[in-house]
């Protein structure tokens, strides 16, 4: 019993790494501009598709892994450049609209392109079971990967002028300006990090799932939970917040509600949170009003 | 107060709109006008949420699949005859759109839209849950006879189906009409539009947000009941997070709150899957995410919103000089459009931003 | 001696809301000069339309070259630092990282050793350096935001009711490193103060605003001895 939920959490804590990385690019991107991305999930899609391509036309697994994120890092910023710098002072509604055709866009693009069969994604790491039999290979690898990726962001923001300076002008754009910052471009590179962040998740996670071209809906679904359990304008909190979420979804889906009710379990930890602390366990603002 | 001429005019329009197809259509067409409607009804619903309360939901879908699984489950367990089914699952839909309404006072824009975001994506599931299997058919779903019509009448099944369905749309859309117009309407605009005043005024925000809700849920739960019996056929993944985002797209193309423009964004969303199937099956998606946009950049009370302005144009130049009472009363009621105060300002297209 | 900043027909309004009706005025090089004017008459507004942030009419003049419809990032470069109303303080980040924002366009090298200059003017930023900048006081992050704008090394420096909210003694030790500051580095400056009295003292030039226009402009000794001035800002 005690191994069977070791092995839950230890694979919770594997797709919970997939789930702080899209949580994080979600509250990267709330926490700059005050809205929320709902085409996150198919961004991180269409990148994975995008590497897939790569990998068809030969080229080796982390080479093509690195187009992919460096392609989607130039979408992002396409994104942000083109289409989101009317939204700064819109109403929300315009926004949701604006967020809305993307996810609708993006996705009509992957199947397009790409198809709407359901693909194999191949991993890059051994496919044997590791520590003692509680992770695959896969798992441990994809978990690995997706910390290393969270450490690096981590010491971009903490440690490098170019992080500081995005970091400021997240919180605080007419000061940013004073000091020299060029906001626009700051916001561009933060879509461009959210959306490299998403295509590392959805490469990672394809293996699992297979890859379509609604791959990542659910996935979206987790993230959004992690994020405003954690605080959605704490990053840390957001990462912490999609661990968990995905300890909380492995156990649940086992003991609890069973497999099939999974995504429930996340719109409930989403209602609850907003319910009873819409700031997240560690988030600061209040933001619920009548 | 709508002029004489324009409530004769809409009759008329009805009424054509009701015999014309019945004569002159095949089965087919029929059956799509159908859908018409009934995308209407559910558009309907939401514009009554999102456009006149300004409370968005991106999880209409999950009213449409409760409404569809009432209307079904009551047919196929019970046997109880289709029109029977709808009061069953007005009620049951109300209650569902005043539960959910609770916890949605809570949530600001954006938090309502992400959760009723995340209601749409988790709507299969629930469905296709084993316990529920026995009533729900699971993932196979149940499968509904067509109605005959009823008295002997010598129409088609089809037929007959369209004509009550549309009889139920004008119902509900008098309906909708009177409490948009009348005090209830104005009270939920004014939360719409500025919540803090709407509550200095002795608005009951609570009250009149999770009213709002449950209306707003009982007419696209009717709507999906009318799609199931217009189906015959109900399954978990017809529901998928896709039906929430293409009536959200119904409504924005029609103008958010504009009650004569759920029909155009209804027919929007039949039609152009029919149409952009035929490029590749990713074109509809496409086409929707592009139009959604294009609106929000350019116009954002949408055709809805565009069209009764220009109505209102070209009623005028006809007209003699009306008095100044009624263009106040009409100001006043129904359709703010093309503004509509906070909730669809100016189109982006038109934001001009100082500096980077 | 010539003009560092000149604004001739200044026009700003936000939205549909006119708030400056065509303003002229000058800051001398090296100079201090004051505008001055109750709540509402459109001083910080006319600090934010030489930054570049309202959309503005009329002509700007720093240093010789036109700066009105320049990109706020851009003047800032030029030379221009503005200490924004409300200090405009990054809250969530510590001293430290206001500091190094502040320094955003200046060479690393260089900045450290402005770090020193301003612990020298303002030595209770240095023992606060690693705190969040949120946590400190007003007159702290008063002196925050003055130092945010020096180390760019600006040669005029823009600065919004730095007394607003501050005790006087805090706001006097302010204004007497400030004098200090002006006299080391010789950076001209534009004063927006509600405080006319020591506005007044601090100050060479001084203008008068009333709803979006000058009424008044001249030396402020002379300022200072009108009655009316006295009466309806000084209030004796």
């Amino acid at each position: 019993m005690l191994a069977g939920v070791l092995h839950q959490i230890m694979s919770g804590i594997a797709t919970g790494g997939i789930y702080a990385s899209v949580a994080l690019a979600l509250v990267m991107i709330y926490q700059a501009t005050h809205h929320v991305n709902f085409a996150q999930g198919e961004m991180a899609t269409f990148s994975t598709y995008i590497a897939l391509s790569f990998i068809n036309a030969g080229f080796p697994y982390w080479i093509a892994f690195a187009a992919a994120v460096v392609i989607s890092f130039a979408i992002g910023v396409a994104i942000e450049r083109v289409l989101m710098r009317p939204l700064a002072n819109a109403p929300i509604l315009a926004s949701v609209g604006v967020f809305v055709g993307l996810l609708l866009i993006i996705n009509s693009l992957s199947g397009w392109f790409f198809d709407y069969t359901i693909k194999q994604f191949p991993t890059p790491f051994p496919d044997k079971p590791m520590l003692g039999g509680y992770l695959s290979g896969h798992e441990l690898g994809s978990t690995g990967v997706t910390l290393l990726v969270l450490i690096c962001v981590y010491l971009f923001f903490r440690h490098t002028r170019l992080g500081l300076a995005m970091r400021g002008a997240a919180f605080n754009a007419t000061s940013s300006r004073l000091v020299g910052v060029r906001v626009g471009w700051m916001l561009a590179l933060g879509w461009g990090l959210a959306a490299a962040i998403g295509a590392v998740a959805g490469c990672m996670v394809a293996p699992i799932v297979f890859l379509d071209p609604n791959m990542m809906s659910g996935i979206l679904l987790y993230a959004f939970a992690g994020a405003l359990l954690g605080g959605i304008d704490n990053p840390l909190g957001a990462v912490l917040g999609g661990f968990a979420v995905g300890v909380i979804e492995n156990l649940g889906g086992a003991y609890l509600v069973g497999t099939e009710l999974k995504l429930t379990l996340a719109l409930a930890i989403i209602v609850t949170v907003l319910t009873i602390k819409p700031t997240g366990l560690m988030g600061r603002k209040v933001y619920s009003r009548v | 107060m709508m002029k004489m001429r324009t409530s004769w005019l809409i009759a008329l329009l009805v009424v054509l709109a009701t015999v014309v197809p019945v004569v002159g259509f095949t089965d087919y067409h029929l059956f799509q006008l159908t859908m018409v409607v009934v995308y209407a009804i559910a558009i309907l619903g939401l514009s009554l949420l999102t456009g006149f309360n300004g409370q968005i939901s991106l999880g209409h879908g999950a009213f449409y699949a409760i409404g569809a699984y009432t209307t079904a489950i009551l047919m196929t367990t019970w046997n109880m005859p289709y029109w029977a089914t709808l009061p069953v699952s007005a009620i049951v839909c109300a209650g569902v759109g005043f539960l959910l309404g609770l916890p949605a006072l809570r949530l600001d824009g954006l938090y309502l839209a992400l959760t009723t975001f995340a209601m749409a994506v988790a709507i299969p599931q629930i469905l296709k849950y084993k316990a529920f299997e026995e009533w729900t058919g699971g993932v196979q779903g149940l499968v509904i006879d067509k109605p005959e019509a009823p008295f002997g009448l010598q129409l088609s099944p089809d037929q007959w189906l369209y004509l009550f369905t549309v009889g139920v749309a004008v119902l509900l859309y008098v309906i909708a009409w009177n409490i948009v117009r009348g005090r209830i309407g104005r009270a939920m605009m004014a939360i719409r539009d500025h919540a803090m005043a709407a509550e200095a005024m002795g608005i009951n925000l609570p009250i009149v947000k999770t009213r709002a809700f449950a209306l707003s849920a009982m007419y696209t739960g009717l709507a999906g009941s009318l799609g199931a019996i217009a189906v015959q056929f109900v399954a978990p993944d017809s529901f998928a997070v896709f039906v929430s985002i293409f009536l959200f797209v119904g409504l924005v193309v029609g103008g958010v709150s504009s009650i004569g423009g759920t029909l155009i964004g209804a027919a929007f969303i039949e039609f152009v899957p029919n149409v952009a199937d035929k490029v590749s099956k990713a074109a509809p998606g496409a086409v929707y995410g592009v139009i959604l946009i294009a609106v929000m950049f350019l116009m954002p009370a949408g055709a809805g919103g565009f069209l009764r302005a220009m109505g209102r144009r070209v009623l005028r130049i006809g007209a003699a000089p009306e008095p100044l009472v009624d263009e106040e009363e009409e100001v006043a009621a129904v359709e703010y459009a093309p503004v509509v105060g906070d909730l669809v300002k100016r189109p982006l297209a038109s934001e001009k931003h100082n500096a980077d | 001696m010539t003009n560092l900043l000149e604004a001739k027909g200044l026009r700003a309004a936000y939205g549909e809301t006119k708030v400056l009706h065509g303003l002229d005025f000058a800051v001398r090089q090296g100079g201090v000069t004051t505008l001055l004017g109750a709540n509402g008459a459109g001083k910080t507004t006319t600090l934010r339309a030489i930054c570049g942030l309202v959309r503005t009419q009329g002509e700007i003049t720093f240093d010789g070259k036109r700066i009105d419809g320049m990109a706020t990032e851009d003047i800032v470069r030029l030379g221009c630092a503005h200490v924004p109303e409300g200090r405009g303080t990054f809250m969530e980040l510590t001293v430290e990282e206001n500091m190094r924002l502040g320094a955003y366009t200046r060479p690393a090298r260089e900045a450290t050793a402005d770090f020193e200059h301003m612990f020298d003017y303002f030595p209770r930023l240095k023992e606060r350096y690693k705190q969040q900048a949120g946590t400190l006081s007003g007159g702290e992050q008063q002196m925050l935001a003055i130092v945010r704008a020096l180390v760019l090394r600006p040669r005029l420096l823009l600065l919004d009711e730095p007394s607003f909210g501050l005790a006087p003694l805090i706001v006097q030790e302010i204004f007497r490193i400030l004098a200090r500051i002006r006299q080391d580095a010789g950076v001209s400056i534009l004063l927006v103060e509600q405080n006319a009295a020591i506005a007044l003292e601090f100050a060479e030039d001084a203008y008068v605003l009333e709803t979006g226009r000058i009424v008044m402009a001249g030396s402020s000794a002379d300022i200072s001895q009108d009655e009316g001035i006295r009466r309806s800002y000084l209030g004796y």
